[in-house]
């Protein structure tokens, strides 16, 4: 067993939107170790998105390889990509993406059900500060709360990684800062391997790494010697 | 309950007022094939327990005379298992209070009444003595109608004797389940009775000693008809036997099996109509749902949600849908079909309509409900099951085909940007615009379909008795007369003209086809009555030929100019061959006709008339019956308005019905279809609302966009809708065509009208009712929400 969650070399991506051709990945090399918390910084367009998509498997690359410790991801048809989700993969979008027709708690429920170990929804959930609002439907919570009802959602069922596309884009500093605290502490307590995209320098100093996407390739990679506290962080 | 189920239902609850749409529009599909099918069953099912409880005959003959030891001869023939001879008479009844003729058509009671064949059911009463010459049993339509009970009496008009009669019992046989006089093509309860009387009276009173002119046989099961039919006439040829025939060309139950024709139509072309409505406006719903739930679809997907759980998600909404319609339709078909049964009943003499609803037809509906439910969620379903995950998070982009784009181009860039966003609407998505089009043009055409019933009777009465037939009454004799009767006819107080009639009863013959029907007189220069061509003309056989009703022209396959072979029945029998000289275009019947003298040169008997018809001045009208009731040649008297104003009255309660039941059905369809359309586009354009709402447009501007485009689908759909309107009425003749009747492919000015207007009207309403949602739009929540 490699140290590597994640392997990926030379992967491209490219998009047929209508009439367009989009090149959104130009070859990227990276590794993520286990137990990491990873930033992805960069520009909008820069392919931050489709490079979590590929490792989370809800895309394909068009060229190179993309390995999860020792599963093949690039080339695996839908049921393994399914199958690779369901079993490793937690994910946070900037958006929440919860359902709005369920309550915060059946958000959580709703994914602890298709999952092999997971901890009770009520237990993410208060990990997460929210057994009280566990009844309430994403309309009658706040954008902070909503957000960490997704993340509640997305450590429920124990993941390897998480995932996490502009998880405070949307949201205030001071509940930017809520929710990553939150991400933090599921990263050092739970050891899940964390990847954080972002377009906010700043959130970079949380991590133990540090890449920079640019025009669909890695620009520049930085390691964090110390890691900033999410309360320090500002925006 | 799993979380998804929990989504499911929420979906739905959210979904409702579309739901309940589409659930109303299924169920009366549902509901359609349940009246129809099941009250078909119960119909059917009922008619075999009364035909095996009264031992109905399975071959019927009548001859003008035999000896009772011709009855052995008959019970020889292979495959015969009873013979049961009778006497038949026709004649009238005279009630006191009532001025106007009733007809009256008497049959010997059998012998064994408990075993022999055609057996009477009694509703009250019972049987008189054999011995009993002034006691009779009642038909019951006529008894009900006429408020008749045991012990009255009533006066007999046969064979011109006049005679007293007491009511010993009220009942039918299931010779009688259509009640109708003979040669009539409709029903007349007030004016047309049935008795039964025992055989002796009945001997007496019309010379019959020892001696029978009808027969009815029961035939071993299995036996061929054919060969006994040949052999009945065989016997029966010296004793004037008219030509034997089954029972499934016996005139009752031909009238009823034609009924189950016409619900079998039914219980197809009505449900196919509402299935595919319900089915395609589920589409637009359930594709409208997978596309707002894009992004959940893509979030369950990223949590390793399998494709096929997502596709059992959204196709259990659907099948939530499709059950839900099941069991309304099926609520609603049995309630509807029970009312079906009662008309049924009241028209057709059934001891007994015990409605039933059959398990076939049961899970049947469900099975097409169901199946409908699956057509209509077939794409949306499989769309949200293959719907890449990495792809759901991105907004939809409306890709159009450059052909589409119809907007960019031409006129349309005259037009205001408050139309061209409606044109671009219309375009965007041409298989959504067209189903809600047709689907709307199902709606009228289904309001057209439940006045036809109402425009084809007018049309073939109008046809039949207004334009063919201008007499006032009609007179049969009860046995053929020399033309002087019709002199004597002409003194008679209030006759302003009277023309004969003559008419023999024939096999047609052509090839290898065969009919059995009747050859009538045409009189030349008659203005009373005379067969009309296809322009409505009257038209007459070229000299030496003869003319068919079209249908048993192309019944037989002949055409003009082909030699038709005619073997009358009646007293001498002759075969002529005469041409086909052209067709005769009337609604009911299937008859051949000849020149008079054609008729009275070639059947031997020189110049003899069977009946009259006569125009009359009404003051003397009364006058009029008191001499004819007089005489005792006359056996028969009809009143063609009475009879026509009496048929109307007797299915105006049908008519009334049926109509108020599918006009309801269309405007369920197109309620339906409007409303679920313009909540699809209020949930996709919502936000679009609001955003102009917020920058200065008013209600009623807004109000437009939304609805314009359904109101101008709406008007459009008027016209399609007369077309399908007429086109599911052709379908719906094609299955009603038979020799009694052809029901026209007529539909009434009034109709369209009327159908439009109802369809334009449900829609504005329906419109009204999401205008107001419109006036609620919260500009801040919706401007807040994501989309």
């Amino acid at each position: 067993m490699t140290d590597h969650v994640f392997r990926a070399e030379k992967l491209t991506k490219v998009y047929r939107m209508g009439e367009v051709e989009v090149q959104a990945l130009r070859g990227v090399d990276l590794t993520l170790a286990r137990g990491e918390l990873v930033v992805l910084l960069g520009p909008s367009g820069s392919g931050k998105s489709t490079l979590l998509n590929i490792l989370g498997g809800l895309d394909v690359p068009s060229g190179g390889e993309v390995w999860y410790g020792d599963h093949q991801l690039h080339g695996a048809d839908e049921k393994a990509l399914t199958r690779f989700r369901r079993e490793h993969v937690g994910f946070v979008f900037q958006f929440y993406n919860l359902i709005p027709s369920l309550t915060a708690l059946e958000n959580v429920a709703l994914v602890t059900e298709i999952a092999e170990d997971p901890m009770p929804p009520r237990d993410a959930l208060a990990r997460l500060g929210l057994d009280a609002r566990r009844d309430h439907f994403p309309a009658q919570l706040s954008g902070g709360e909503q957000q960490r009802v997704a993340i509640a959602r997305a450590i429920a069922k124990r993941p390897d990684v998480l995932l996490c596309d502009e998880p405070t884009g949307a949201l205030d500093a001071a509940t930017g800062v809520l929710v990553l605290e939150a991400l933090d502490s599921v990263n050092r307590e739970l050891g899940t391997t964390t990847l954080i995209i972002t377009h906010n320098a700043d959130i970079a100093r949380m991590a133990h790494r540090v890449l920079q996407l640019a025009d669909g390739r890695i620009a520049r990679e930085q390691r964090n010697d110390v890691r900033a506290k999410a309360s320090e962080l500002s925006w | 309950m799993s979380m998804l189920a929990r989504k499911r239902w929420r979906d739905l609850w959210h979904l409702r007022g579309q739901a309940i749409a589409i659930i109303l529009v299924a169920a009366v599909g549902v509901a359609n094939l349940v009246m129809s099918s099941a009250t078909l069953a119960s119909l059917q099912a009922s008619r075999e327990r009364y035909y095996r409880e009264q031992a109905f005959a399975d071959v019927f003959a009548d001859l003008k005379r035999a000896p009772e030891l011709v009855a052995a001869q008959l019970a020889g023939i292979p495959g015969v298992v009873t013979v049961d001879t009778r006497i038949v008479a026709y004649g009238r009844i005279e009630l006191a209070g009532f001025d106007e003729p009733i007809r009256l058509q008497a049959l010997s009671l059998s012998a064994h009444p408990a075993t022999g064949l055609n057996r009477l059911r009694l509703r009250e009463g019972h049987l008189p003595d054999a011995g009993d010459r002034h006691a009779l049993v009642l038909s019951d339509a006529f008894a009900e109608a006429q408020g008749l009970h045991t012990g009255d009496t009533l006066t007999v008009v046969m064979h011109g004797r006049r005679q007293q009669f007491r009511v010993a019992g009220i009942g039918a046989t299931p010779e009688f389940v259509a009640q109708m006089p003979p040669q009539a093509v409709f029903p007349d309860a007030r004016r047309f009775a049935i008795a039964w009387l025992p055989r002796p009276a009945l001997e007496a009173a019309v010379d019959m000693d020892g001696a029978f002119n009808s027969v009815v046989l029961a035939l071993s099961p299995g036996t061929r008809r054919r060969p006994v039919l040949e052999a009945v006439d065989q016997v029966l040829a010296r004793y004037g036997g008219i030509g034997a025939i089954a029972r499934e060309d016996q005139r009752s139950h031909r009238y009823l099996s034609e009924e189950f024709r016409q619900l079998r139509t039914m219980a197809r072309l009505f449900p196919a109509v509402f299935l595919s409505v319900s089915a395609f406006v589920l589409y637009v719903v359930l594709s409208r749902l997978v596309a707002g739930q894009r992004e959940q679809i893509g979030t369950l997907k990223a949590f390793g949600y399998r494709p096929w759980e997502i596709l059992v998600h959204y196709l259990g909404v659907a099948m939530l849908i499709g059950s839900a319609g099941a069991l309304l339709g099926l609520g609603l078909g049995v309630q509807l079909g029970q009312q079906i049964a009662g008309l049924y009943r009241d028209f057709y003499r059934l001891p007994y309509l015990d409605f039933t609803l059959p398990t076939s037809v049961l899970w049947l509906a469900i099975a097409v409900s169901l199946g409908s439910a699956l057509i209509g969620a077939t794409v949306p379903v499989l769309r949200a099951m293959r719907l890449p995950p990495a792809e759901a998070m991105r907004a939809d982009i409306p890709w159009r085909k450059r052909w589409l784009r119809l907007d960019q181009f031409g006129p349309m860039q005259q037009l205001s940007q408050a139309h061209r966003l409606v044109a671009h609407n219309l375009l965007q998505r041409p298989l959504r615009t067209t189903l809600t089009w047709i689907g709307l043009a199902l709606g009228t055409a289904i309001i057209m379909m439940g006045r036809f019933q109402n425009d084809a009777i007018d049309n073939m009465v109008n046809r039949q008795f207004q334009r063919g037939q201008r007499h006032d009454v009609s007179v049969a004799f009860v046995e053929s007369a020399t033309p002087r009767a019709i002199a004597e006819l002409r003194t008679l107080p209030g006759v302003m003209r009277v023309e004969l009639q003559r008419s023999v009863p024939v096999w047609v013959r052509f090839r290898a086809a065969r009919y059995r029907t009747a050859a009538v007189a045409v009189i030349p220069d008659a203005q009373l009555r005379h067969p009309l061509d296809s322009q409505q003309r009257p038209i007459m056989p070229a000299p030496g030929g003869l003319l068919l009703t079209d249908y048993l022209a192309q019944m037989l396959g002949a055409q003009p100019g082909d030699l038709i072979e005619l073997e009358t029945l009646d007293g001498h029998r002759r075969v002529l061959h005469k041409p086909l000289t052209g067709v005769v275009s009337e609604p009911f019947g299937a008859q051949a006709y000849l020149p008079l003298e054609t008729l009275d040169r070639e059947l031997g008997d020189g110049a003899r008339v069977d009946g009259a018809v006569l125009a009359v001045d009404s003051a003397a009208q009364a006058a009029l019956f008191t001499h004819l009731q007089r005489r005792p040649v006359i056996a028969a008297i009809d009143q063609r308005k009475v009879a026509i104003r009496n048929f109307y009255e007797s299915m105006a309660e049908t008519i009334l019905t049926f109509t108020l039941i599918t006009t309801a059905f269309g405007v369920v369809i197109t309620a339906g279809v409007v409303y679920s359309s313009a909540r699809v586009a209020l949930s996709e354009r919502s936000r679009d609302l609001a955003s102009l709402r917020v920058l200065g447009f008013t209600t009623a501007e807004v109000g437009y966009l939304l609805l314009g485009e359904l109101t101008l689908l709406t008007v459009l759909a008027v016209p399609l809708g007369f077309a399908l309107g007429h086109a599911l009425v052709a379908i719906l003749v094609m299955g009603f065509d038979s020799d009694l009747f052809r029901i026209p492919n007529y539909v009434s000015p009034a109709t369209y009208g009327i159908a439009g207007l109802c369809s334009l009207g449900t829609a504005w309403l329906t419109g009204m009712l999401i205008a107001r949602r419109v006036q609620a739009l919260d500009l801040v929540a919706v401007l807040k929400a994501r989309d």
